[in-house]
């Protein structure tokens, strides 16, 4: 107990769940997808590179394939003929996954009610967090994703089964 | 052309009718298009994209590989086709504007630029002086904007990671100047016809001509990492080679093309927005290679530089919109004191102007080529149909092309080359 004690100094002992202590250790690694669509991912590029520095949320490392992701940040207009892409993409990620719609287009269509954009990427696969703007400043986009941590924060690990199922 | 994929698509619920579910296809499709041996499995087939790192968006190709080496590379676009131009129709002039903006979204004020001069040219409003030494700072400043862009990715494909983070310090100053200007990061619409939104902030010529001052050294910087890298040099020299008279019949324009050596630049050839007025060269390569396209774009960043120095000091009084009520709102303060004023701006926000039924092409130099602007009005306060000539859509034609007979590794180098953007081609 000596050795023990001299190492932790005064800083005892701290307890917990396993859940808060996974969820907590989850919000500081959570991989995106490099995914970009269109003018929202030049900005999504933006928060990544050195002005926002998205690295200070663990987040510096995108994965090209989607079985290595835990996140899909959708920046940019969906279209028709990318929606069965998307789809596919959200399907071979690993569960527990999570989805950012960043931007209106994304979120809603945005300004493109017309026949070849897909009114929100709701459609097609479940949204956590909508990121409203057009395209979103980078802290925007910021502030989408420590609300995705908070929610992180709160989930226990039964909701983990069936968080792939179509909204 | 609708080749297509592998297997059909399961994750998509069938038959529900919404179109999400048209991805079938079979090999025999692709006769005619890829070589025979394709169809016998002799030569692999390989699906690059529409979700792959280093297509710069959503772009597809097929690749028909014996080995290495690509025989054939079919681009498939349109996973991006976003009807803007058929949206405009529906639109009033004015707020068309806006639409534009999201065509390239790289250089936003390049598109804004070509629809405003040809709805000027189309009924004859003249843009006053100020407007005009304004506009072509903001043209300048995209490029730079523009090319910071391609640079960073470019890069990054070929494994310089370091660059990227580079290029997107400076390009953040850039944004806060649009921002500045417009109120918006990169979506400024910032452009009008007649003119531009408002006049130039007091804080605005200060932070350009700090910024002036810091950039030189910056574009030094790019250069010492990447200009004479012995493994940059071997990953693009004598790669993706494209001849003068080849580059012409594709359809090339912008940097593409002068990495080429073809002498062709329409702010030299039919200067707009007084872009006769200033002292600047048109970079131009030897040997068509991606090498080349990559130096003219650098150099380019350095005349961008001094074109807005010249533009700065040369920054003329007046207006910074055209006096033509018809066309262009009067000021707020007007408003008050004018009841011809009060009818203008009610007649210009619910009804917008109108434009005589004549057609119009407008072309510009964009940073990535030509990008045009045909526009055919109604009589009415609505366009009858507008079309845009892109450049990205001509360099994706030429990707065939430029890939055959080269190394997979290579395509990624060929398409940064390029500078495609896909909004651009497909809209």
């Amino acid at each position: 107990m000596g050795v023990v004690s001299s190492k932790l100094g005064n800083l005892g002992v701290v307890t917990t769940t396993l859940e808060t202590a996974v969820n907590w250790a989850r919000t500081g690694a959570v991989w995106p997808l490099l995914f970009g669509l269109a003018c929202c991912a030049i900005e999504m590029m933006a928060t990544q590179a050195s002005d926002y520095d998205l690295s200070r949320f663990g987040m510096e490392l995108n994965r090209a394939s989607p079985r290595q992701s835990d996140l899909i940040i959708v920046a940019g207009r969906v279209t028709r003929k990318m929606a069965p892409v998307l789809r596919q993409l959200y399907d071979q990620m690993a569960s527990p996954k999570y989805v950012i719609s960043m931007g209106d287009c994304a979120s809603c269509g945005g300004v493109y009610n017309n026949y070849a954009i897909v009114q929100g990427v709701d459609e097609i696969i479940p949204v956590d967090v909508y990121v409203a703007g057009c395209p979103p400043r980078p802290e925007q986009l910021i502030h989408g994703i420590i609300t995705l941590h908070e929610k992180m924060r709160g989930e226990r690990f039964t909701q983990w089964i069936g968080k792939d199922q179509p909204a | 052309m609708s080749f297509i994929v592998p297997e059909k698509d399961r994750s998509l619920t069938p038959g529900s009718g919404d179109g999400l579910e048209s991805w079938v296809g079979s090999v025999e499709e692709l006769r005619g298009l890829v070589s025979d041996r394709a169809l016998t499995g002799e030569t692999l087939l390989l699906n690059m994209g529409p979700h792959h790192p280093s297509t710069h968006g959503v772009l597809r190709l097929l690749l028909e590989l014996d080995g290495e080496e690509v025989v054939t590379c079919l681009p498939d676009i349109g996973f991006l086709h976003t009807g803007i131009e058929k949206n405009i129709e529906s639109k009033t002039y004015e707020k068309a504007v806006t639409l534009t903006d999201r065509m390239d979204y790289l250089s936003p004020m390049s598109n804004n630029m070509v629809f405003c001069s040809a709805v000027e040219k189309l009924v004859g409003l003249d843009v006053p002086p100020r407007a005009q030494v304004i506009r072509v700072i903001c043209l300048e400043l995209s490029r730079i904007a523009s090319h910071l862009v391609w640079l960073g990715t470019h890069a990054l494909d070929m494994g310089a990671m370091s660059v990227f983070l580079y290029c997107f310090r400076e390009r953040e100053k850039i944004l806060d100047m649009f921002e500045m200007l417009s109120g918006q990061r990169m979506m400024g619409s910032y452009f009008r016809p007649g003119g531009v939104w408002r006049d130039l902030p007091a804080d605005f010529l200060p932070t350009l001509e700090a910024f002036l001052d810091d950039f030189p050294r910056r574009v030094d910087d790019y250069e010492k990492l990447l200009t004479n890298n012995p493994l940059w040099i071997d990953r693009t020299q004598g790669i993706g080679i494209v001849e003068p008279e080849e580059a012409l019949a594709l359809g090339m324009t912008g940097p593409t093309l002068r990495g080429s050596g073809v002498n062709w630049d329409i702010r030299k050839a039919m200067p707009y927005s007084g872009y006769d007025q200033y002292d600047f060269d048109v970079p131009l390569g030897e040997h068509g290679d991606v090498y080349d396209r990559f130096y003219v774009r650098i150099l380019e960043l350095r005349e961008s530089m001094r074109i807005i120095r010249q533009a700065m000091k040369a920054i003329p009084g007046g207006p910074f919109r055209s006096e033509n009520r018809k066309f262009v709102p009067p000021p707020r303060a007007e408003l008050g004191r004018s009841m011809e004023a009060v009818i203008h701006h009610f007649k210009l926000w619910t009804e917008g102007f109108s434009v005589p039924d004549e057609e119009v092409y407008v072309a510009i130099e964009s940073p990535r080529g030509e990008i045009g602007c045909y526009l055919h009005g109604t009589g009415g306060n609505k366009p009858r149909r507008v079309r845009f000539k892109t450049p990205s859509f001509m360099h994706i034609s030429a990707l065939g092309k430029l890939c055959q007979g080269h190394m997979i590794a290579d395509v990624v180098a060929i398409i940064g080359s390029v500078d495609i953007v896909l909004g651009d081609s497909d809209r």
